[in-house]
């Protein structure tokens, strides 16, 4: 056997031109540059990291405390850290983005056309599946238990498999900055685009392991959030006695559940496809790329109402908590969530009304569509009957809804334009598409992660976020997205086409200079949160709201202490009725001391999932590369790992009922002495989660 | 001085539907307009309501009432569910009825001219069958006559869009779509590819150029007297992954190679022409 065979099997088809270094040294334009200085980014940025870890000795810390974890809110943290990570990258693409069109008017700009390829495609594909999905998962993770009165996930160690599956895949995406190329066929992958024959590189492989490890982990997610909620519920919360959050992360999941399998199979059968010379969706053969469009928008289309239901129940407690008043519409809430999880499975087609089927069906598909905005609409309503004769507090939160419910209006407008065939015909794949549903996405659903990070997190970690800084951020968040995207609104409707790398028409420069604007300014939101949490983190023993209710909110989750204990709640609550804590607090309910204290079990720490997701990774990486030892050694770990844990017999731990009392005890002290506070000044320093209520 | 902007700016839709400049284009501006004016009043409410709310029950202003534990109203579930119902129902009627009217494969009236477009990467070829002749990157249509436009794809799935004309419909390899549609007057028009395909995506842009009767008349007599002939061997080469700096004309096209371009890729999954070459098609 000879040198270079050697190579070939240690190193797959790696070579010294996978490094962007390299590329930058052999042909110095500046596009390769930007390719350079990102994979440099990802390198400097992940050694300082691992030196700051050793420098500071967080490594047993962060091991024992973190990664190893399984307990529920630990894992959501990480989620929206990682969340907030992929939102920092995706953020910078996209603003790359637009200075490339707003430059690029008859003039080749900063990129060229592969890089600007990579870049849109991984902005998509990072926003969906490594910054909307684990954020939200993340939130749902941290609050759904403690909101129904759990102490736990239905499968906690599951959920430590799914965190770790996710950031595999997320790592995937990372290294594609430093070790070659990423897919340029967008975040829809469409083959034949993205089949051998089009697209010889490893760019859509890196797409589809980091997308099938994603869609694997978010399925595994989905289980377990329906599960949670279907049997881990406090005695006495039957179905309508649960918060708005619940019901609409139960939907979530359910959907989870249906629809991200059908992406999973539409990325493996692309593989086979890939890797086995198969024929799923290759021109000739009987292969059909139609097939792939079905697959992968059966999923997509669901997806889009994942995404914007955990955030529609982020609006209903914020809404209903900074209204001081309780949820207007309950019932038509829960039936609009419902039907909306259900018609969402009927829309899928009006991805491709454009792909030539028959009239009878794009009208049906249409109709169906247009149908979905009446639930959609009655939640906006409710909303707002809610604050109707409330006491309306305008924090950030609250600005956050208030700004949700006219731009996710005026994004429902244009998705009625959309829906209607004839029109998309002239829209689709044009800018206003692009304005359309970054409408949703970011008015919808940012918005709403974003308030739902800013409502929780003094219960996550027991002091209030900077105000000031918060309303800065939303300032910018908000006008960040109207100066983006109403210019592209305007351009799609002129027939520009998205995903052009060059403009030739200079009629479009002053529209692309403003949404250029917006981009910054949307950039200046996401800086103005990092300053906001730094800001807060700096002044946390001024803002501290140990005694947990800083909002007079109603949910389970503000009745314990912030942050929780690890067991959530010493003694498990009874539910008598809707906004439990609430009433509790009216009735001189909360705030006492258990009648006993008994021992609690809790899921002991695992290195399994650590240890799955990153043998996950290895293995996308070597399917990648094509290093086959490293993808069967891989997926080797990842197997006996699987069966060893579940031979493992030692998987809880004991929290004695002494440490449990004595922190409850400690808790109810503070609470005794806090000062209760008045909604008028919940925004002081005197606000120390005690809630002064009236009766 | 943003009005200017605004005003200076609104230009732009002239490139667009909204300045229409075929039968089929001003029915969707209709529809788009129509479409918008039943939209607005079931938006107007809430962008109203909302900001407005939030405001008339502020904190600071204690004059307001207050009732925490108001939650529900029958007549207000009636306002918020039916009307918008409704008008759902309404729009699905006009949805129903128009879909069908602007069906993209639905015959314009009138004796329509045939023309076949092949999407490759990155140009677009026309074919007139009838006439024998084809062109790349500029598609001659007469004026006020109709169009019917077949499409397939020698390479990856594409879109044609002919924004001030009509909209699009995707060119798939195997496959054939149609397009139906007219162009009022003489005139120029941009027409583009849509759906991402590769590194030359922004370039694959084409002129469409109505004609009157007779300068169609003429031009088709110029372009037969062409030497360039159309036949495998040319559209391999045409086919091959490459982006072209003016249109191509061919004097003579070898008859049914739409049809057989289609065939070769069910079967072969042909790509970049190759396959065409190799099996001697389309020769004399």
């Amino acid at each position: 056997m000879n040198g270079p065979d050697i190579w070939h099997i240690l190193l797959g088809n790696l070579g010294w031109g996978a490094l962007p270094f390299v590329r930058a040294w052999r042909d110095p334009s500046v596009s390769e540059l930007i390719g350079a200085a990102a994979g440099s980014v990802v390198v400097i940025g992940a050694v300082a990291v691992l030196a700051l870890l050793t420098w500071a000795k967080a490594w047993r810390y962060l091991w024992t405390e973190w990664a190893t974890s399984l307990d529920h809110k630990k894992i959501g943290i990480m989620y929206i850290a990682l969340a907030g990570v992929m939102l920092t990258r995706a953020l910078i693409e996209a603003v790359l983005i637009r200075t490339q069109q707003a430059t690029a008017i008859n003039a080749p700009g900063l990129v060229e056309p592969g890089h600007f390829a990579q870049l849109f495609t991984t902005h998509g594909s990072i926003m969906i599946f490594f910054m909307a999905m684990p954020f939200l998962t993340g939130l749902i993770n941290y609050v759904v238990p403690l909101q129904i009165g759990a102490r736990d996930m239905a499968f906690p160690y599951l959920n430590s498999v799914g965190l770790w599956l996710t950031v595999g895949g997320a790592a995937l995406m990372m290294v594609s900055l430093v070790i070659g190329a990423f897919s340029t066929g967008g975040w829809s992958g469409y083959p034949p685009y993205t089949e051998l024959a089009f697209n010889p590189g490893v760019g859509p492989d890196y797409w589809i392991w980091a997308v099938t490890l994603s869609s694997v982990g978010s399925t595994t997610a989905g289980i377990n959030i329906a599960c949670t909620i279907y049997k881990m519920r406090a005695p006495g919360m039957g179905w309508m006695r649960m918060p708005m959050f619940c019901w609409t992360s139960l939907c979530t999941a359910i959907m989870m559940i249906f629809a991200m399998p059908p992406l999973t199979v539409a990325t493996l059968l692309l593989a086979a496809d890939r890797y086995a010379g198969m024929h799923f969706f290759t021109n000739g053969h009987g292969g059909d790329m139609m097939n792939y469009v079905n697959l992968f928008w059966l999923f997509g289309h669901p997806e889009v109402y994942i995404l914007i239901l955990p955030a529609f129940g982020v609006y209903s407690e914020v809404v209903s908590a900074f209204s001081s008043k309780e949820l207007y519409g309950y019932t038509s809430l829960v039936i609009a969530t419902a039907a909306i999880a259900v018609l969402s499975f009927t829309v899928w087609l009006h991805h491709f009304f454009t792909m030539g089927q028959s009239a009878d069906v794009n009208a049906a598909f249409g109709i169906a569509t247009m149908a979905i905005g009446v639930p959609t609409g009655v939640k906006i309503y409710d909303w707002i009957w809610t604050m109707f004769r409330g006491r309306v507090r305008l924090t950030p939160p609250m600005l956050l809804s208030i700004a949700f419910m006219v731009t996710f209006t005026l994004g429902g407008f244009t998705g009625i334009i959309l829906a209607t065939p004839p029109l998309d015909y002239v829209l689709h794949n044009t800018l206003f598409l692009v304005a359309h549903f970054h409408n949703m996405l970011i008015g919808g659903l940012l918005y709403g992660l974003i308030a739902g990070y800013m409502y929780w997190f003094p219960k996550a970690f027991g002091f209030r976020l900077n105000e000031r800084w918060g309303r800065i951020s939303v300032v910018c968040w908000v006008a960040g997205f109207y100066l983006a995207f109403m210019p592209l609104y305007v351009l799609g409707a002129a027939g520009m086409a998205r995903r052009t790398q060059e403009v030739f028409d200079p009629a479009f420069r002053p529209w692309l200079l403003i949404a250029l604007c917006g981009a910054a300014t949307l950039f200046a939101g996401l800086i103005s949160l990092f300053v906001q949490l730094y800001v807060s983190i700096r002044d946390r023993h001024a803002n501290r709201v140990p005694v947990g209710d800083p909002w007079d909110a109603r949910g389970l989750e503000w009745s314990v202490a912030a942050p929780p204990p690890e067991w959530n709640f010493a003694s498990i609550p009874h539910v008598g009725r809707l906004d439990a804590f609430y009433w509790r607090k009216r009735n001189e309910g909360a705030y006492h001391p258990a009648d006993h204290y008994h021992d609690i079990e809790l899921p002991k720490e695992s290195a399994c999932g650590v240890i799955i997701g990153v043998a996950a990774a290895a293995c996308g990486f070597g399917l990648v590369w094509h290093i086959w030892w490293m993808a069967a050694l891989s997926l080797f770990v990842i197997f006996v790992t699987t069966i060893a844990r579940s031979f493992m017999r030692d998987v809880t731990k004991i929290i004695p009922a002494e440490t449990v009392e004595a922190f409850d005890r400690e808790w109810l002290a503070q609470a005794r002495a806090a000062h209760p506070v008045p909604r008028q000044l919940e925004q002081s320093e005197i606000n120390e989660g005690l809630a002064e209520w009236i009766a | 001085m943003a009005l200017c902007l605004m005003l200076g700016g609104c230009g732009v839709l002239h490139r667009g539907f909204l300045s229409p400049a075929g039968p089929v284009a001003a029915a969707t501006r209709d529809e788009f307009l129509w479409i918008c004016l039943v939209m607005l009043f079931v938006i107007g409410p809430v962008v109203i309501l909302a900001p407005l709310m939030a405001w008339y029950y502020r904190l600071a202003n204690t004059r307001r009432v207050y009732r925490p534990q108001w939650g529900f109203s029958w007549p207000l579930e009636g306002l918020i569910w039916i009307p918008p119902s409704l008008i759902v129902v309404g729009l699905a009627v006009y949805l129903w009825r128009d879909t069908h009217r602007l069906d993209p494969y639905r015959p314009l009236p009138g004796q329509a001219i045939e023309i076949q477009a092949v999407a490759l990467d990155w140009k677009w070829l026309f074919i007139y069958p009838t006439e024998g002749v084809a062109t790349v990157n500029r598609l001659v249509i007469p004026a006020g006559r109709p169009v019917h436009l077949s499409l397939t794809s020698g390479t990856v799935m594409q879109s044609i869009l002919m924004p001030r004309l009509v909209g699009q419909i995707y060119a798939m390899a195997g496959m054939r779509t149609q397009l139906n549609f007219e162009a009022d007057a003489p005139g120029t028009f941009l027409g583009e590819n849509v759906q991402f395909n590769g590194p030359g995506f922004q370039d694959q842009r084409f002129e469409v150029a109505a004609l009157g009767a007779q300068a169609f008349g003429q031009w088709l007599t110029a372009i037969r007297a062409r030497p360039e002939r159309l036949d495998a061997a040319a559209y391999a080469t045409l086919a091959r992954r490459s982006t072209l700096s003016h249109p191509l004309a061919f004097g003579a096209v070898a008859p049914g190679l739409f049809g057989r371009i289609i065939a070769e890729t069910v079967r072969d999954g042909a790509h970049e022409g190759h396959a065409l070459a190799a099996r001697g098609m389309g020769q004399p």
